[in-house]
Formats: structure tokens, sequence, C-alpha cells
């Protein structure tokens, strides 16, 4: 048993190792003053200060941020709704379809999605520019929202809904006051997911983009592709910085609620106990 | 018993025709795009393709366009080398990757799925948190220590394990490096979600009934462990035929994949219709795995979809 | 054992009160021929019932018989494929749930979770648009009936079993409903705590004068509540009678197997002298007579039910000349403190159920397995069935 215990430590450890090093030595690098990745010239933020004067990088992740926004928000409520659909209305023609249209983007490889959007883009004489980007963005990311989502709906207790509708609750009411706010906490992983993911996208981007919409990973693939910069490493770790404080926000938050949750599980139990001594008493 | 509602079936429709439309208008549409436009000519125009349907000439605009294409495009793909191999390199890079991803990911989803429950949590989180970052970021700092004065070298070096530099980054090592490490968390959550809901009884009366650990591990784990290892073949596999950026930042210019090709045809060569069909073909190298998966999709969510039992 | 002698108590309460049989009485609910079908199952089929205002009723059967489809078409979760549910008179088809009279305590109590018990209590209050300080009254009001009164601002996962059970009674009486529907309402609460909620919602079933209809798999639950039960098997209603009519007179062997424990021995009529059958049993040897009003012709084949309390067990062979005494040896004794359950093997290897109450402490010579012994029923305490 002892034997067993050590030997999982170690292969978690080795994995865990293995996949925060090169993050680890990315944001360790940021700070480093000298150029040279082998050489340590001592602590300084000066590409800290060099990636803020950066003007056209800046530009790049402000417009990033805007197609992020627009296009998760986009896909949460387009995900939200096809989730109820795969979950809530049973089969309807075309289930099988939908279905098929809803998982093949997540496995499709992104040059096939950024090529075929850029071919619709063309052919109908659209505009290409940020707009596109979060048009390309929302449909992948409406699948990864779908999928999270239906997963919280379908162990969701219709009875809740029943429940609400048999004290005089409208059934479009009942969906605002019940479904929604239990569902939230899968509306805003997928939320997140999506925005994240939108934020990460080099391929799509690179396609479906036009002129004066450069994003930020489009912008960071050019510099990297000539080469390692300790800029670019700041960069990375401002945005590595960004997602640490959201999830352990996050995180933070559903402990305590889980917390909560278990102490009051406890006390519950404890009345329960209480309770049962009482009516054998009575 | 189906939960067939009357009430519900006009709202129902009201609700799935939004993200169904969305997704046939940019993606079945443009799918089908893509075939068609394989279909075409490269032209020096905008857009550069020939024929291009003339929808204002109504229907004989679409027969005159129908009539215009050729199969040139896909007789090139097979006479040209060159494309053969991006594609079998592709699947063969993808497989390795993904045995070397069992190999790294099982041990990893089998110690977390047998860990206290508080701690399993935490490494599941620890597992999932590098996802959260940008995919971009995490291989780009892999060239800093793959490089041949990058951080590795150096190490090995100042150790004395090796005598001169290893040539690393710009081979077919770099790339599944790269590749196991970027999908390492999509093989490990699969894993783990049915390691972790695995009966431990069941291994006890494995062993109860007289086989050791490791038999019972063959014998009891791994089978019960087979939905896991299908969805995390299928989800790290696919994905990774038609990968860009990792053999693009990570592999030297001899490495070929079959997304790169597709890249370098379309914004190198500006030729749309080639890169088309060589979407066309990666798509059709696709489809087996795409299907199954979507099969075991089906299964899995079949209980769920098939409604509660409502009349007892 | 104890819940049953407990509700003949309870029973002579309410001896007067039996609408049903009263002429002219206009029912609360009526289910009108109706027909209920998933696919190729039929749910509820061409059923009609009805239920009196004040009626504490219960639909009993096993599940997968259209019991809870029965309350959901009610409650308008589902839709009839034929027939009328009418409400007061009124038919409620083209009501939708949120708007009917009703309310239903959920098997699962489907709390909102999000909310406190407080805002559970007054979540329908609320749709009604009801003045606040009403709305505040009323909670106060049920609190105080279900004895919840400190706990208002907890949530409901911060509540023990029982307490949600009562959160979920009183947000469904809240809005003080023609008719309460209660779904498996004590299924989730252990042993203990379930007898004492059964009388708990009988007392206030009365103090409110609400109609309770109670869906359930328990036949003691059932028995112990209920005014009348309504025995349902393949979406049909096998009998519809009091509990004491449901038990000593089933109208069927469905009916008679699905409620308690009993033996059925099955022959053919051969004689009748007024009310007196003559009954053969191929199983017994000798012939069985039973009291019966029915009609029955001789030739018919009947089933003789007998209950195994209504027995009494006696050592050897019966003196010569004793009526309906059945001869076999001990094959298993079950000892359950109060009772002790005796199967007897007949001759043909039938096995047979009597069960003695252990009156005394101590026994000489208790009987014991293999011993031959003979069983002994009066001709009223069996009942002939036909169905």
């Amino acid at each position: 048993m002892h034997r067993g215990n050590a030997f999982r430590t170690v292969v978690l450890l080795l994995g865990l190792g293995f996949l925060y090093l090169p993050i680890v030595v990315l944001v360790i690098y940021s700070f480093n003053a000298s150029r040279l990745v082998t050489v340590w010239g001592g602590f300084s933020i000066q590409w800290y200060v060099a990636l803020f004067a950066n003007a056209p990088l800046m530009e790049a992740a402000w417009t990033s941020l805007k197609i992020a926004t627009l296009s998760a928000s986009l896909a949460t409520v387009l995900g939200t709704l096809a989730a109820l659909a795969l979950v809530r209305h049973g089969r309807f023609g075309g289930r099988s379809l939908f279905t098929g249209l809803i998982y093949a983007p997540l496995v499709m490889p992104e040059v096939i999605v950024g090529l075929a959007l850029l071919l619709l883009f063309v052919s109908v004489g659209a505009d290409r520019g940020l707009w596109t980007v979060v048009v390309a963005h929302t449909t992948l990311t409406l699948c990864f929202a779908t999928v999270i989502i239906q997963a919280r709906l379908a162990s969701f207790d219709r009875a809740l809904e029943e429940a609400a509708m048999d004290l005089g609750c409208p059934p479009a009411k009942t969906f605002f006051t019940i479904t929604l706010p239990l569902i939230a906490p899968a509306v805003g992983a997928a939320f997140l997911l999506a925005f994240t993911l939108s934020l990460d996208d080099l391929v799509i981007a690179s396609f479906t983009t036009g002129p004066g919409a450069t994003t930020l990973p489009m912008r960071i693939y050019s510099q990297v592709r000539l080469g390692v910069t300790p800029e670019i490493n700041a960069a990375c770790t401002v945005l590595i910085a960004f997602v640490a404080v959201g999830l352990g926000l996050s995180f933070i938050l559903t402990r305590s609620g889980a917390r909560h949750r278990d102490e009051a599980a406890g006390e519950a139990s404890a009345d329960a106990v209480a309770e049962r001594h009482a009516e054998v008493r009575s | 018993m189906a939960s067939r509602r009357g009430r519900g079936s006009s709202g129902g429709a009201l609700v799935r025709i939004w993200p169904f439309a969305w997704l046939v208008v940019f993606f079945a549409l443009p799918c089908l795009l893509v075939l068609r436009i394989s279909l075409s000519e490269v032209a020096t125009a905008q857009p550069p393709y020939r024929p291009v349907i003339d929808w204002s000439a109504g229907l004989d605009g679409v027969l005159a366009a129908a009539a215009e294409l050729s199969l040139d495009n896909f007789r090139l793909l097979l006479d040209d080398g060159l494309y053969w191999q991006s594609a079998l390199s592709s699947v063969r890079l993808a497989a390795t990757a993904t045995l070397l991803l069992l190999v790294v990911g099982y041990p990893m989803a089998h110690a977390a799925a047998r860990l206290a429950k508080r701690w399993r949590e935490i490494v599941v989180i620890l597992i999932v948190l590098p996802f959260w970052t940008s995919f971009l970021i995490r291989v780009y700092a892999w060239i800093g220590i793959l490089k041949p004065e990058g951080l590795l070298n150096t190490a090995l070096l100042k150790v004395g394990i090796i005598a001169a530099p290893l040539e690393i980054l710009n081979t077919e090592t770099a790339i599944l490096i790269g590749l196991v490490y970027s999908y390492l968390p999509f093989m490990v959550l699969p894993l783990y979600a049915t390691l972790e809901k695995l009966d431990g009884t069941l291994i006890e009366a494995a062993q109860d009934l007289g086989a050791t650990p490791t038999k019972a591990f063959w014998a009891v784990t791994v089978p019960l462990s087979w939905p896991g290892i299908v969805a995390g073949t299928l989800l790290c596999f696919i994905p990774m035929v038609g990968e860009f950026v990792i053999p693009d930042l990570l592999g030297g210019s001899e490495t070929l994949m079959i997304g790169r090709t597709l890249w370098s045809e379309f914004f190198g060569n500006r030729d749309w219709p080639l890169a088309s069909a060589v979407a066309v073909v990666l798509l059709v190298l696709l489809v087996g795995p795409i299907v199954v998966f979507r099969e075991l999709e089906a299964r899995r969510s079949a209980p769920g979809a098939g409604g509660r039992t409502g009349g007892s | 054992m104890a819940t049953r002698n407990e509700h003949v108590a309870v029973g002579a309460v309410r001896r007067n009160f039996a609408p049903w049989s009263e002429p002219g009485a206009e029912p609360l609910i009526r289910f009108d021929g109706v027909t209920k079908r998933y696919g190729a199952v039929t749910a509820v089929d061409a059923l009609s019932l009805s239920i009196y205002e004040r009626e504490f009723f219960c639909l009993l059967g096993p599940s997968g018989c259209g019991k809870t489809t029965l309350m959901r078409l009610l409650a308008g979760f589902e839709t009839p494929d034929e027939g009328r549910v009418l409400l007061a008179g009124v038919d409620q088809a083209a009501i939708p749930p949120h708007l009917r009279p009703v309310n239903m305590m959920f098997q699962s109590y489907a709390l909102f979770p999000h909310m406190s018990v407080e805002g559970n209590i007054a979540f329908g209050l609320r749709q009604e648009g009801l003045p606040r300080d009403e709305i505040r009254a009323r909670v106060d009001d049920m609190l105080r009936l279900v004895q919840l009164s400190g706990l208002a601002k907890r949530r409901p996962d911060q509540l023990s079993g029982g307490q949600r059970q009562r959160v979920a009674l009183a947000r469904a009486l809240a809005k003080r409903p023609k008719v309460l529907l209660l779904d498996e309402p004590l299924a989730a609460l252990d042993k203990k705590l379930r007898e004492a909620t059964q009388f708990e919602l009988m007392d206030i079933q009365m103090s409110l004068g609400t109609t309770f209809l109670v869906v359930t798999h328990d036949q003691e639950e059932a028995m112990a509540m209920a005014d009348r039960i309504a025995v349902m098997g393949h979406g049909r209603i096998a009998q519809l009678d009091p509990p004491n009519v449901i038990y000593e007179q089933p109208a069927s062997r469905y009916v008679a197997q699905f409620i308690g424990d009993v033996n059925l021995l099955e022959g053919e009529v051969t004689g009748r002298d007024g009310d007196l059958c003559t009954v053969s049993c191929p199983a017994v040897g000798s012939a069985l007579l039973v009291a019966s009003t029915e009609p029955s012709a001789p030739g018919q084949a009947v089933a003789v039910a007998i209950r195994p309390e209504k027995m009494r067990l006696g050592r050897g062979l019966p003196p010569p000349g004793t009526a309906n005494a059945i001869v076999g040896e001990v094959w298993d004794i079950g000892y359950l403190g109060d009772w002790t359950t005796y199967v007897i093997r007949l001759a043909d290897g039938h096995l047979l159920r009597a069960s003695q109450a252990n009156v005394a402490r101590f026994v000489e010579q208790p009987l014991t397995w293999e011993e031959t012994v003979h069983a002994v029923f009066a001709p009223d305490a069996a009942v002939l069935l036909s169905r």
C-alpha cells in the first residue's frame, strides 16, 4: 500500500512538472534583464515597460478582448438554447443532424473551420474584419458552450420547474427564476471557456480576419516566428497572470460555497439525528 | 417512458431554430463551399478561383459554374508526392503522439483517481489549469527550452550528460513533445472520468479471487476504463492530425504536416482551390474517427436523452 | 402491524364521512374515461374516478401501474389522449399547470435550492401577486403548521430529510389549493419518521379540510391514512373502497395479493347453501366451506383467499368432523417478535402461510419443523374470488 502511494505521488509530480515547467520558465525569463535565455542578467521589469509601450501589440490585445467578449456572449446565449433543445425537446426532426453539427466543430481541425468560413465570407462578399472573426469564433465556441451547459441540464431535476409551474409560475418566468439561476455556474463556465478559446485562437482568426483587425495571438505569432523575445515572454506572463487571477477567484468562490454547504450538511444530519431521538421518545 | 409533452413543442421550435440556423449557415454551408472550391481552378483574380457562381444569372449561372468543375486539384494531390507525404506523416505523428499520451496520461489519471477526495480535486484542477492559458504561449515556451542554446541543452551540458548540444528543435521529436504537452489534459480528463467512477471494490473482489494487483489491473481496471481510453484517443488524435501551430513553431521546414501544407498553400501560394482540396483530403482522413466519436457520444448520452420515466 | 391497529381508531373518528355513498353528491375531481399512452405503453386505460371534497384519497399500486401519470394529468403536466379531467365541474384540458387550483408535493420535494425555506414557501404566493404582509403572515402560518418556525432563513441543503419534507408540504399548502397532490410523500423518510409523519399528515388534512390525493406504493401508508384507496394495476382501477374493505373483501386475486399476505387456494364451487359455498380445492384434499354473498354457480372456478392471521394452528391431526381444517407439516418458521409466521407444506407440495400472535412469553412446547399440524379457519374468515 505504502509503495503504491509513493509511486502515485511520483507519477503525479512528474506529470505536473512536465505541464508547468515551460510556463514557469517563461515567467522567470520575462523578468530577466538579459536578452539571452541562458544567461540570468538580474531581475528587471524592462520588458514589461517595453511591452506596454508596444502600440501594435496593445492594439491587438484590445481587438482580441473585444472579439472574445462579443463572441463569448453570443456563443453562451446560442449554446444555452442549443443545450435546451438537445436536453428538453426529446426527439425532433433533424435531431441527429443537429447533434452532428454541435459535435463536428469540436474535433474538426481549425485549419478547415478557418478556411471554410473564409470561403463563405468571400463568396457572399462580406467585408472581413472584427465582425467576421466574431462570427467565426462564435461558431466554434458555441459548440463547447453547448456541451458544458448540456451536461448541467441533463442532471437538472425537472421536478423543480414543474414545482414552480405548479405554484403558479408561467413557463417563461420559470426559466428565468428557477432554471437559469440553477444552471448559472455552467453558463458562467461556458462563457469563460468561450472567452478563453477566442482569446487564444490563432488559426481561425488568421483565416477570417481582415485589415485592421489583427488579434493578439496573430501579433504574438508573427513575432515568435522571428525568435524568442523577452517582450513576448512578458506579454505571456501578463496573460497567464490574468487567467490565474480569474481562475483563482472563481475557485475561491466555489470553494467557500462548497464548504458552506458541507457545514450545513453536517448540521442537517445532526438535526436529523436529534429529530429521530425525539420521535423515538414520543 | 419518453418525455413526450404536448406543451413546449412550439416553444421548442423557437429555442432550437437559432443555434441550428447559425450552425447550418456558418458551419455546414462553408464545409460544402470548401468541397465546391476544391473542384475549381486557381485564377489571378479576387477571389482567386474560377468558376465563381454567378448568382444573378439564376439557375443558368449555377449550371455554368457546375459544368466547369474539375478534379484537377485532386489529381495534382495524387501525383505530387509532397501531399501524400504530408498526409501520411500527419497520421503517423498523431498516432505516435496518441500512444505516448496514453503512456503518460494513463498513469497520471490512475494515480489522480485513487487519491483522497480533497487531493483529487486539487490535482484535477492543476491538470486542467494550463489549458486555460494560451496554447500558443505554451508551445512558444518550448522553443526556449528545446533550442540548441536553450535551457535543456544548457542543463545537460552542465551536468555533463552530453558533450555537444542536442538538435531537438525543428525535429519530429520536438513536434511530439509539443503534441504530448499540449494535448495531455485532453487525454487525462476522459481517462480520469472513467477511472474515478470505477468501483474500488471490483479490484478488491478480483484480488480476493486470487488475482495479483498487476493482473487485477489488466483484467478489471483497463477493460472498464475502455470508454475513457477511446474518448481520450479520439479527442487527441483527430485535432492533432490537422494541427498547425505545433509543427510550424517546433518542427523544421522538412517536417510536413497536412495542416501546415494547407496553410502554406493558402497563405503562401494563394492557391485557394488546392488548399480546399487539401482540406477535403484531411476531412476524409478524419471521417472514420469522427463517425466513431459521434457514435460513442450518442451511446453515452442516450440514457439521458431518453427522458425520465414519468408514470409509475 | 401496529399501524394497522391504530388505523382502526382513526377510522372510528371519521366513521360518518362517506360522501361517495351519498346519492347526488358532486365530486370535486372527476376523471372521465381518461386514457394516456406513451408510444406503445398505455399508462392510463379508459379510467373513470370521482374524488370528493375533504377526502383523503390514496392511489395505490406497484410502480408502472399508472398512478403517477394519473396525478400528473390532474396537475397538468400530462395531457390525456382521450377523456376529460374535471375539477369542481370544470374541464381542465385548456388550463396550463400554472393556472390550475391544485398544488403538488413532489416525490423529490423539488425544493428550490437557491431559495430559503421562507422563499420556497412564499414562491407560490408571490406568483399570485399577494401583498407583502399577507405573504409574510401566510408563510408564518405555514411554518407554524409544519413546526419549522425557527428555520425560515435556512436553505434546503441545510435541512434534514424530515424537515425538507415539511417545507415541501408547507409550500404546496401555502396557496390553499382545492386539492393537494402528494407524490410518494413519505418514501424518502426512514421507517420511524415515516410512521410519525403519517399521523401528522392526517392531522393537517383534518384541520385544513383540504382534499388530499396521495400516490403511494406502500400499502401500510395507504391503509393508515386514506378514507378510500384505489388499487391500480395496468392503468386501470382494480378496486376502489375504504381500507378495511380493500383488506377484508378484496375484489380480485390481484388486489388480495397486492395488499398484505394472502393464501390463494384455487378450486371449484361444488355446492351452495344460502350464503355458504362448498368449494373443492385439489391442494387441500377436502372441501372447504366459505361464506359468500356473491352469486356463484356450481362449477365456477374460484380462489379461496385466506389471510395468514385468520387461521388457527393446532398440533397433529384435527379432531374428526372439524370443518375447514387443512393438514400439512411445518416447513419453515419465521419469528418476528409480535408474530410468528409458519409456512405449512400441504400433501401436494403447496405452501400455506399462517401467522400466530405470540400472546405468551413462554410456550412449553412450541411447534417445530416437520411437525404435522392443522390450520383451521371460520367460513366467514375467507373470501371467494372469481376474478
